[in-house]
């Protein structure tokens, strides 16, 4: 019997301190058992149990793309105790990963040749890089129509992936529009102001074939959701992913529950209208 | 299906073979209540009792146990990766468990054992037990399972149903792995006798019911806003009680406990009535205060669970949960409250 519990073991290739109060840092782990790679074969949107030994388990998302190969990436928060430890870790060291868990963005749908609206804010923007590397990959690209980003942090020293948002900003297959609540200089080329108002401002019209995809902080959520009701967007075009705190992942330890559903398991990912269902334990 | 019948003065010598194939479980007397322990040899279960002060279930899922060791000392190869650790899944056979604690398991099982995936310890652990059950002839005064989807002589989650008949046991084998059993005991005399009528005069004993036919077509959103949860949480110190002493809560916490340089990933029980069990790491907690908590336990039993499996609710109807829990907090007046409650959000406005 295949044991859930037991994570892959992998190695710390890589430290990344993304933003400016340091609070946030990519780690790039690699296999220690190259067939563990292909058993954690996951989609945009997906989330798996960081086990740092001895300290304990989070449930974080993933922020590489199924079509980068040879490691894989979450971008986690210094928190709590688990998180604060790995915070303290270095390239070399073995921890482990349990994964992936739960659902993902409705690729299949959107693959249809779908407008995508990626609404993202603060740290919350790490399965939303994977699934814009995954949009942009050569393969997967001719599959979406337009594709917007909005994306905002309270300065620029706390966006995460700088490096790759002003490349993303370079090209002409994707539209990017970058925000912050307050800029720290003239140098800033990009917006400001809150999501919500750059989502009023930016975001395609609502059709059939037009998805949002929010990640974000609960007052920005808060906020947004009014927006896209206005500019139209059908609850069951808003899709969201949710966050809860978590131990198995897989749907038995019983606290992440917003009713029947688990969000590790049934979830993370939802639409509104399936959430309107739901008591909003989260 | 013939009835077995055992006579008390082979009872010993039956279970003195079965120990040679077996770990034998039982109910054991400690200060004023029962409580499963495992048998040392010579030792008999004690049946006399109404129901065991908690059920049987961490006989298949400890309150504590261990998933996995691992060393931080990296002068050893495997630092840092977690393995297995050995257990203990060689048959075992478990005497004295009430109707009500067995098919506890077959509702647990469906949270353990998912198309998706398996929780290897749970399975083991039961695949490994042969129920033994003891019918009740005399039930509590709280007990409620003829309306819960059981009763005291209900056969399912058992691999085997004893009748205490004065001198001798009325057996009945219901599975392959209770007629085993049986065998493997010498206790082979068929009989006649039935137990019908023993099962007649038990249901009629209870005195306690709930109803549970309208939950499933309530609306989960207007339940969940119901007003009658703030009152009745009111007096709730989320103890945790209710949720220790349930034969059908399985919650659990995942730590790691870490001795020099080497340690152990630990399974606990865990209660959805603590604060920390929903805490995230902002501060930020989904079920803050204690209504949400309680809340979300009669809602998970009784309306969550109903509708994820369409197996009925989430309770066996033990009483176990009235009878301990010290402000009085009745799961039997909650449900008649979710069952008949009317949002009125299904009348029509014209």
């Amino acid at each position: 019997m295949q044991n859930p519990y037991l994570p892959y073991p992998v190695r710390i290739e890589e430290v990344i301190t993304e933003t400016e109060d340091k609070n946030l840092k990519t780690f790039k782990f690699v296999f220690l058992n190259p067939e563990d790679e292909e058993k954690f074969a996951y989609r945009s949107g997906q989330f798996a149990e960081l086990s740092v030994t001895g300290k304990g388990e989070i449930p974080i998302g993933i922020a590489s793309s199924p079509t980068e190969k040879g490691f894989v990436k979450f971008t986690v928060n210094k928190v709590g105790l688990v998180s604060s430890f790995l915070h303290s870790m270095k390239s070399g060291d073995i921890m482990g990963i349990r994964g992936p868990m739960g659902n993902w963005y409705p690729w299949e749908t959107m693959e249809e040749g779908k407008n995508v609206v990626i609404i993202g804010g603060g740290f919350a923007f790490t399965t939303l890089r994977s699934s814009v590397i995954y949009m942009l990959d050569p393969a997967n690209r001719p599959k979406f129509k337009d594709i917007h980003v909005i994306y905002g942090a309270r300065t620029p020293g706390m966006l995460l992936y700088r490096d790759e948002l002003a490349e993303w900003e370079k090209r002409d297959d994707i539209n990017m529009h970058i925000t912050v609540d307050a800029a720290d200089g003239p140098d800033w080329k990009y917006n400001v102001g809150f999501v919500p108002t750059i989502t009023e401002q930016k975001a395609p019209p609502a059709d059939a074939d037009t998805y949002a995809i929010i990640c974000g902080p609960p007052i920005m959520i808060k906020f947004t959701q009014p927006v896209l009701d206005n500019l139209g967007y059908k609850h069951d075009h808003i899709i969201m992913s949710l966050e809860n705190r978590m131990k198995c992942g897989i749907g038995m330890c019983g606290r992440c529950n917003i009713g029947k559903e688990f969000v590790c398991k049934d979830g993370p990912v939802f639409t509104l209208l399936e959430l309107s269902a739901t008591p909003r334990e989260y | 299906m013939k009835v077995i019948k055992i006579d008390k003065k082979d009872w010993p010598g039956g279970l003195e073979k079965l120990s040679e194939n077996y770990r034998l479980f039982g109910p054991v007397k400690d200060k004023d209540s029962h409580d499963f322990r495992e048998l040392p040899k010579g030792k008999l279960p004690d049946f006399d009792f109404q129901n065991t002060r908690l059920p049987a279930k961490a006989l298949v899922y400890p309150q504590s146990e261990a998933m996995f060791e691992y060393t931080l000392d990296e002068s050893q190869p495997d630092h840092h990766v977690m393995k297995a650790v050995k257990k203990d899944y060689s048959p075992r056979a478990v005497f004295g468990i009430r109707p009500c604690d067995a098919k506890a398991f077959v509702l647990v099982r469906k949270n353990f054992d998912t198309p998706e995936y398996k929780d290897p310890y749970w399975i083991q652990a039961y695949e490994a037990s042969t129920f033994v059950g003891l019918a009740c002839d005399d039930p509590h005064g709280t007990c409620f399972c003829t309306s819960a989807g059981c009763g005291p002589f209900h056969e399912e989650g058992l691999d085997v149903l004893l009748a205490d008949a004065g001198d001798h046991f009325l057996a009945k084998g219901l599975t392959e792995k209770g007629q085993n059993l049986l065998k493997a005991a010498g206790w082979t005399a068929e009989t006649e006798a039935g137990i019908e009528a023993m099962k007649k005069a038990a249901e009629g004993k209870i005195s306690s019911f709930v109803s549970t036919d309208k939950l499933e077509a309530k609306e989960t959103t207007a339940l969940y806003d119901a007003p009658f949860w703030e009152e009745q949480a009111f007096a709730c110190l989320n103890c945790g009680t209710c949720t220790y002493s349930c034969p059908t809560c399985w919650c659990f916490d995942i730590q790691d406990e870490n001795h020099k340089k080497s340690g152990i990933r630990m399974r606990n029980w865990d209660s959805c009535m603590f604060p920390l069990f929903t805490l995230h790491g902002t501060g930020h907690n989904p079920r803050g205060t204690k209504m949400h908590r309680l809340r979300q336990r009669f809602m998970h039993k009784l309306k969550y669970y109903v509708d994820k499996y369409g197996a009925g609710i989430q309770c066996v109807g033990c009483g176990r949960c009235v009878r301990l829990c010290p402000v009085n907090i009745d799961i039997r007046k909650i449900c008649e409250l979710m069952n008949d409650y009317d949002s009125g959000a299904d009348t029509c406005a014209a």
